[in-house]
């Protein structure tokens, strides 16, 4: 269990600092972290992400649980981004969702929550 | 708890275990167990789950692990900690977008998109008996293949009750057979050549042009960067005809590859099945040869094509003792000879910016030259047409990828030479040259509404200025069910000698009735189709199902009509009066019996009329009522070992044909055909993934077209007619086959 957490953070914190050492990039490339099980929850999260401006493209696997994004860094953050999600009822690597939009969701979207 | 991210995060976590049990559990979406999911490492199974979904499998090192389970797709994983209760979640196979692992795969997909539209893959063309394009359609309901004419032997296809110059074929999306070769061009590509077929119903996009008014099909070939170092298929038939396919691969660095295709067929032996004098089906020949480079840098983003391909095909038939020294275009004997030569060459190149999947575009160039030289008994029919096709798309976003757009500019020259000995031994030289814009818009709220609208621009010096506009609507009121709508615009000239060419076989005289328009005296064709679909996914009996309701309607504003109605002794062609529509209806019910057992069942119906003269009649050779039956059973693989089995069922309802009152009485037909059906069937043996052979009969109950030629006593009298085929000619024919690969 530690060996997984330390792992994650590894890698995400690899993904968050090549891109924040950057310059404000038009077409940065973002990976996040976003818990989900199915489908509906791609749907979902897609959407969330889509409904903040400067987000080009959004594609959220369940394989890794990885929101792959696509932001004008102008516009937008990442952290931006994962408030509009977590605000949907999934949780992010940075935003954790509300526990009643989290209890609201449909039975199978019923991701299982880190403590 | 569920760990299936932490699979792939840990990745680089080497430690070391020596014959470790690892444990876990196979969940589909729902969270439902599924049993029998194979576990596998290095390609062999090492564990199966139980009905509860659990496995249990020890293994000497943390390996990298394959799950799957039929129906759903492969996932990767790592199994690494024994002290780890695994989860792993399967992706139901229906939510494949493209290009996942293909394990399973099926052979015919209904796509996902927002068109109309099923992707066959090779493995539907090798359904068929020998395929060239043409004959793959057989296995396909959306696609009715035509019993081949005595004259060429090639068939004809028709998608939503209209015949092929009304759909848009491309190979590659270059528009590939039309024109000179819109009769015949389906059988210059073979089967084996295919990789896979994109079958779109309705309008269409209009990256692809304008001509398209019921439905695209794009042809897309084996590609040098996937294929494999060798392949060979041989094919013998009861028929007598023989066919070679030979493919050579290289890979010549990490960015080129090429591939060499080449293709040969004949028929040597005369078949008179029906002892009437003429042969049943042309002897003939044919080599076709195709070299294709790839260049690919999937680092930088570009891929290229380079295609160069020839192809000379020679056809002959008539009478049994029709010798072409002795008797050509005299009346000693009838007969019959058709050559083609064709040489194409083409280029795609194509660019993705690497920081921006979305954006992207595409160039195509292609040049084809086409020689047609031919009689039928005196009828002497030459046509010569060279093309240059240039199609230049960008691809890109608004704002983000929920609104997409393509758009781009494209060129197309054609420029015939024509001779016609039935029309007054005419000329028809002529050049078409047409450059156009076009503008599509994709909308996709990422949920369950999707649209298309597109348009273009198009100038040609034969039709002016115009605007074609297309419309696709996909919504999905709930997981399972989807709503497609459609709408378009098309329009073309017909090529009215090249089209109907079959028809230069009989005593018929050609008469234009129109004078002043801009092809042949008449004017360019215009139709608009709509259709609306409904597909419905569902289980019953606990196996997956899905049915389809498709309803289209083409309506003609004008049409160049081909009446055979007015007299046996003509043929007349001429702008449409009145009204000409086409709808269709089709009903597809495909199920999953047993597992490795699917059935494909389809009912269609045709209403097509169309204003001949002074009356509005049904089309000729065209059934109302079609029913469909397609069985497919593969046994469980064994050590890559197993057996294919395949069964298409065809049922034709009763079929108008054209008048022939004013013939002498035994040279009359009814008005209707009696109904009657036709089965296929194959059995394949694979052995292993390099070699398997084949064999199967067509029209296995041996229904033969009473009577297929009309004064065949008389073949330079009035009377004579070879034209009107609504059944087989053949009786029953048997073949066999093997194919044999390099990996």
């Amino acid at each position: 269990m530690k060996k997984y957490l330390l792992v994650l953070l590894a890698v995400l914190g690899v993904a968050f600092t090549s891109t924040a050492q950057e310059k404000k990039s038009k077409n940065a490339k973002v990976d996040v972290e976003v818990k989900g099980n199915c489908d509906m929850c791609k749907k979902r999260i897609e959407k969330a992400a889509f409904a903040v401006k400067g987000v080009k493209s959004a594609d959220w696997h369940s394989d890794d649980q990885t929101l792959h994004l696509i932001i004008d860094e102008n516009k937008t953050t990442a952290l931006k981004v994962q408030e509009s999600v977590a605000k949907a009822g999934h949780d992010t690597k940075e935003v954790k969702a509300e526990k009643d939009t989290y209890d609201n969701l449909h039975g199978c979207c019923q991701y299982d929550r880190e403590s | 708890m569920k760990y299936t991210l932490m699979l792939l995060c840990a990745f680089g976590v080497h430690n070391i275990y020596a014959q470790d049990t690892y444990k876990g559990k196979v969940l589909d979406t729902y969270n439902s167990s599924i049993e029998k999911a194979n576990i596998t490492v290095n390609d062999s199974v090492v564990a199966t789950t139980d009905k509860f979904g659990m496995f249990e499998v020890t293994l000497n090192e943390p390996s990298a692990v394959y799950i799957y389970a039929e129906g759903y797709e492969v996932l990767e994983a790592e199994l690494t900690d024994k002290d780890q209760f695994y989860t792993f979640q399967i992706q139901p196979e229906a939510s494949l977008n493209e290009l996942v692992v293909n394990v399973n795969k099926k052979n015919t997909e209904r796509n996902k998109g927002i068109t109309n539209s099923q992707t066959m893959n090779s493995g539907e063309l090798l359904k068929a008996a020998c395929c060239n394009l043409a004959e793959s359609f057989e296995t396909n309901p959306s696609i009715d293949v035509n019993f081949s004419d005595a004259i060429s032997g090639s068939k004809q296809i028709k998608m939503l009750g209209l015949t092929s110059p009304y759909i848009l074929i491309a190979e590659e999306n270059i528009p590939s057979v039309r024109g000179a070769s819109q009769a015949y061009g389906l059988s210059f590509t073979p089967g084996t050549w295919v990789e896979s077929i994109q079958v779109t119903k309705g309008a269409g996009s209009v990256v692809n042009g304008f001509e398209s008014i019921s439905g695209q099909i794009n042809t897309e070939l084996i590609k040098p960067g996937n294929d494999i170092p060798f392949f060979l298929n041989l094919y013998g038939s009861t028929d007598a005809r023989f066919e070679l396919n030979a493919h050579f691969n290289e890979k010549i660095s990490d960015k080129w590859s090429t591939s060499l295709f080449v293709h040969g067929n004949t028929r040597v032996k005369k078949n008179d099945m029906n002892h009437d004098g003429f042969l049943d089906n042309p002897l003939g020949s044919q080599v076709n040869v195709m070299n294709r480079w790839q260049y690919q840098n999937l680092e930088k983003g570009w891929i290229a094509f380079i295609t160069a391909r020839y192809m000379k095909d020679e056809k002959q038939t008539g009478e049994i003792d029709f010798d072409k020294k002795q008797h050509k275009l005299s009346t000693l004997k009838w007969g019959s000879e058709l050559n083609t030569d064709k040489f194409d060459a083409s280029t795609k190149v194509g660019y993705v910016f690497p920081d921006q999947p979305y954006k992207s575009f595409g160039w195509q160039n292609s040049f084809s030259y086409h020689k047609q030289n031919s009689y039928f008994g005196l009828n002497q029919f030459d046509i010569t047409q060279r093309s240059i096709y240039s199609n230049f798309l960008y691809s890109s976003i608004i704002s983000n990828t929920l609104h997409k757009f393509s758009t781009g500019a494209s060129f197309m020259h054609d420029d015939y030479s024509e001779f016609v000995a039935n029309y007054g031994n005419r000329n028809f030289d002529r050049t078409d040259t047409s450059y156009g814009a076009f503008f599509e818009y994709t909308y996709d709220n990422a949920n369950n509404l999707a649209l298309i609208l597109g348009g273009r621009i198009d100038n040609s010096n034969r039709l002016g200025t115009f605007v074609t506009p297309r419309m696709h609507l996909r919504y999905n009121p709930g997981e399972k069910t989807t709503l497609r709508a459609s709408a378009g615009r098309g329009k073309r000239l017909a090529n009215i000698f090249a089209e109907n060419q079959y028809l230069f076989a009989s005593s018929r005289q050609f008469n234009i009735l129109n004078e002043g328009g801009k092809a042949y005296g008449m004017d360019p064709e215009i139709a608009w189709n709509y259709g609306l679909s409904v597909s419905q996914d569902f289980t019953f009996l606990g196996k997956n199902a899905s049915l389809t309701l498709d309803f289209y309607r083409t309506d003609f504003q004008n049409q160049i009509v081909v009446d055979m109605d007015q007299s046996a002794r003509t043929v007349n062609f001429y702008n449409l009066d009145g009204k000409s529509y086409a709808n269709s209806f089709q009903a597809e019910l495909n199920y999953n019996i047993i597992k490795h057992l699917n059935l494909r069942t389809a009912y269609k119906y045709y209403d097509i009329k169309t204003t001949y003269g002074d009356k509005t009649l049904e089309r000729p050779l065209q059934a109302k009522h079609r029913l469909f039956a397609n069985l497919e059973f593969t046994t469980h693989e064994n050590n890559g070992s197993y057996w294919k089995f395949d069964a298409t069922w065809n049922w034709l309802g009763a079929q108008r044909l054209p008048y022939t009152g004013d013939n002498s009485a035994e040279n009359q037909l009814a008005s209707y055909t009696n109904p009657f059906s036709t089965i296929n069937a194959q059995v394949t043996k694979v052995f292993s993934d390099r070699f398997e052979v084949y064999v199967g009969g067509e029209n296995i109950g041996n229904y033969q077209q009473h009577r297929v030629i009309l004064g065949a006593d008389d073949p330079f009298g009035n009377e004579f007619d070879s034209t009107i085929v609504y059944g087989p000619i053949f009786g029953q024919m048997y073949y066999a086959g093997l194919r044999f690969k390099i990996k």
